[in-house]
């Protein structure tokens, strides 16, 4: 027999846990499979739907319409000289891309609890490709924006582009790690306290009303001054206000804001990373 | 040989009833013993995985102080009863989940091939689920790509390789997701039960497969099956796992013997047994067998050529008057089905009135089985709910072969089917 060296073992599976336990060499090898699962994700959701792809931008479309006729016709609420419809969709959009991470990251374990009790593969896959994907979708949002804001500088409506554009992709991407870190935070609770399935169900939706999705952030500061610190400390406002202010030039862009939203998302990130990390070995004996 | 996989004290508590608001006063604990440094407050109770025995722990041990090495490019049977702990064994070796206590050491990748098809997508079309499945399976896509022809041969699915899954029939989805595993190139390959399905054709071609893999490439597989046949086939060593602990490792041919002993028939009791399938509105509550009319029998008793009389209880626990059929089928040990019959074939259905009982008798005339074991399955179905009981693979009947020819008193071979014959000039 082989006198066994500690170094000739290639991995050990054991009950005992590190903290933080995140192979990125594992993760790279396990790249197709990222590229499969997002590849599926987008061709698979609308097959046998007439409309197909058109569904990603009916959704916004007439979210923003509906919102303009509630909130900016009926409720008055003022969005300066931006057209109310073009504000209304660039923060549904963004807002669509947090709350699809979060929605879809969250249930990671519950839907994919057949799979995962059957083979290995870095866990982290799945809502890693659900980010990925749903950026897929939030780039063809992106373009039906574009249109509308073509359509609305040619009619004359006071909006331009600022030179902190050029930033916008660094907006989306916090975005999306905020929905990933909190959705994977939620998603290794779930597995074991069905509770929290229904918190995030109106949970995401009382979020969207402090997250300054259609309205101003400074609007909020006069109207409510007493709460206003319930938006101003939420990261996904300053992340929604900064993006309006890159694309359409109206509202406030705070270097504070963008800061504070970086270090809570990279904060949430990690507890998100850790805690899954904790829950994916053994989730599969209390899902 | 060298030593590819080494397994050492592992063990595996579960908690057994429900997840509710119990748990949360348990975690509180455990936490709270964390925090102080000390060990888990649970890890001392528990008690001896025997399923048929009402548990006097909330906490039950599915394994317990496993220890065993594998050499590379070995076969090795993984054998026991319902529920002794042999796919709580394969999850902790496919890292599906990990061990209360204990570690495996291992040298190659694993990859396991557990209910092949979990993974595939009904909406793609097979060649994109080969992908899928492969990389799943934790192939790169060159690897897939270089072998995706090979693949689809195996599976015998050209025809459908461009349709959508969801369009196939479940055979055909079994085979394509076999043939996506059969190619996969791990140094390890874990695999559990794959070959109870596909057709008589596919589960040839499948083993003919397996056995390329073992002794031909030389790859190391742990092979976890019902069916002895397979497990004599194919493997070199063999696990006997009883309760979640090792009883007994080594020799093929031991451990089944062993394996086979333990299920003691004398003690089985229809009433109390409850690892049966169907859905318990009717079950078959006894089993009384008489030789030549008159004496009963026990099990372990049987003798080849003499006329029997198998006599069922059937009791119906519904509501509700039921119509039923009594089934009965004899598989060798190795897993052949020998022979079957319902008793539909040859009656009307069976009336049983509800709170009530009836006594079914099959009589075998002549017991035209050699020397030996064979599994005896018994099912019983109703015209309103399908199937509600099916007792499989866990009574056995031995048989005692003295078969008196015209010649002389002599054996046959064990484990087959005695026709009634004849041989003269």
């Amino acid at each position: 027999m082989n006198k066994l060296d500690d170094a000739d073992w290639l991995y050990t599976i054991s009950s005992k846990r590190k903290l933080i336990d995140f192979n990125f060499a594992e993760i790279w090898r396990y790249r197709d499979l990222l590229f499969l699962f997002v590849k599926r994700d987008v061709v698979t959701v609308y097959k046998q739907t007439i409309l197909g792809p058109l569904w990603y931008l009916i959704q916004p479309l007439f979210t923003a319409l509906t919102f303009t006729l509630i909130f900016n016709k009926v409720a008055n609420i003022e969005t300066g000289t931006v057209p109310p419809f073009l504000f209304n969709l660039a923060g549904i959009s963004i807002w669509g891309y947090f709350n699809t991470c979060l929605k879809s990251t969250s249930d990671t374990f519950k839907s994919n609890a057949a799979i995962f009790g059957k083979v290995y593969f870095p866990r982290i896959i799945v809502p890693l490709s659900i980010i990925i994907s749903n950026l897929m979708k939030f780039g063809i949002q992106l373009l039906i924006f574009i249109a509308f804001y073509i359509y609305y500088y040619f009619s004359g409506a006071d909006i331009h582009i600022n030179s902190s554009l050029v930033f916008f992709p660094i907006i989306v991407i916090l975005m999306g790690l905020l929905g990933l870190g909190i959705g994977m935070l939620i998603s290794s609770m779930v597995t074991k306290y069905r509770d929290l399935k229904f918190l995030v169900g109106f949970g995401v939706q009382l979020l969207m009303y402090v997250s300054a999705v259609m309205y101003p952030l400074a609007l909020m500061r006069e109207k409510l001054p007493k709460i206003a610190w319930v938006v101003e400390y939420n990261p996904l406002a300053y992340i929604i206000e900064t993006a309006r202010y890159m694309l359409l030039g109206t509202g406030t862009f705070s270097w504070f804001g963008i800061i504070y939203t970086v270090v809570v998302t990279l904060v949430v990130l990690m507890l998100g990373i850790v805690v899954f990390n904790r829950t994916e070995k053994t989730f599969i004996d209390t899902v | 040989m060298s030593i590819i996989l080494k397994a050492s004290n592992i063990s595996k508590q579960y908690r057994l009833g429900l997840v509710g608001t119990g748990t949360i006063s348990h975690d509180l604990n455990r936490w709270w013993a964390g925090i102080r440094g000390k060990e888990d407050p649970y890890l001392n109770v528990g008690s001896v995985n025997d399923r048929s025995t009402k548990a006097d722990s909330d906490y039950v041990w599915a394994l317990q102080d496993i220890n065993f090495e594998v050499q590379q490019g070995e076969v090795l049977g993984i054998i026991g009863k319902n529920g002794a702990g042999k796919s709580t064994l394969l999850k902790i070796l496919s890292r599906v989940t990990i061990p209360t206590s204990g570690e495996i050491k291992t040298k190659g990748r694993i990859a396991s091939l557990l209910e092949v098809g979990t993974g595939f997508h009904p909406e793609l079309t097979g060649r994109e689920n080969i992908y899928l499945n492969g990389a799943i399976l934790g192939m790169s896509k060159a690897e897939i790509q270089a072998k995706e022809e090979e693949i689809i041969a195996f599976s015998g699915c050209e025809r459908y390789v461009d349709t959508p899954v969801k369009r196939y029939s479940s055979g055909m989805r079994v085979r394509l997701a076999f043939a996506v595993a059969a190619f996969l190139e791990p140094d390890i390959l874990v695999i559990d039960e794959v070959l109870a399905v596909g057709d008589a054709e596919f589960q040839k071609k499948a083993i003919g497969k397996m056995q390329d893999i073992s002794k031909r490439e030389g790859r190391t597989v742990l092979f976890v099956s019902h069916n002895m046949a397979a497990v004599k086939n194919l493997c070199t060593r063999a696990l006997l796992l009883e309760n979640g602990k090792i009883g007994f490792e080594g020799l093929v041919e031991k451990c089944i013997d062993k394996y086979l002993s333990v299920e003691d028939n004398n003690s089985f009791n229809f009433r109390d047994f409850n690892s049966r399938e169907g859905n318990g509105g009717l079950r078959i509550t006894d089993l009384n067998i008489f030789c030549n009319n008159q004496d009963e029998v026990s099990f372990n008793e049987l003798k080849s050529g003499y006329n029997y009389l198998f006599k069922f209880t059937v009791e119906n626990f519904s509501n509700q008057i039921k119509k039923i059929a009594l089934g009965m089928s004899i598989f060798s040990i190795k897993g052949q089905l020998l022979t079957a019959s319902g008793s539909d074939y040859f009656m009307d259905k069976i009336v049983v009135e509800p709170k009530n009982k009836v006594v079914v008798t099959l009589a075998i005339p002549s017991l035209p089985l050699t020397g030996g074991s064979y599994f005896l399955n018994l099912s019983c179905k109703s015209d309103l709910n399908g199937l509600e009981d099916f007792i499989k693979d866990c009574l056995i009947l031995n048989v005692e072969s003295l078969i008196s020819t015209k010649k002389n008193v002599t054996q046959f071979p064990s484990e087959m089917i005695q026709i009634n014959h004849d041989w003269y000039l």
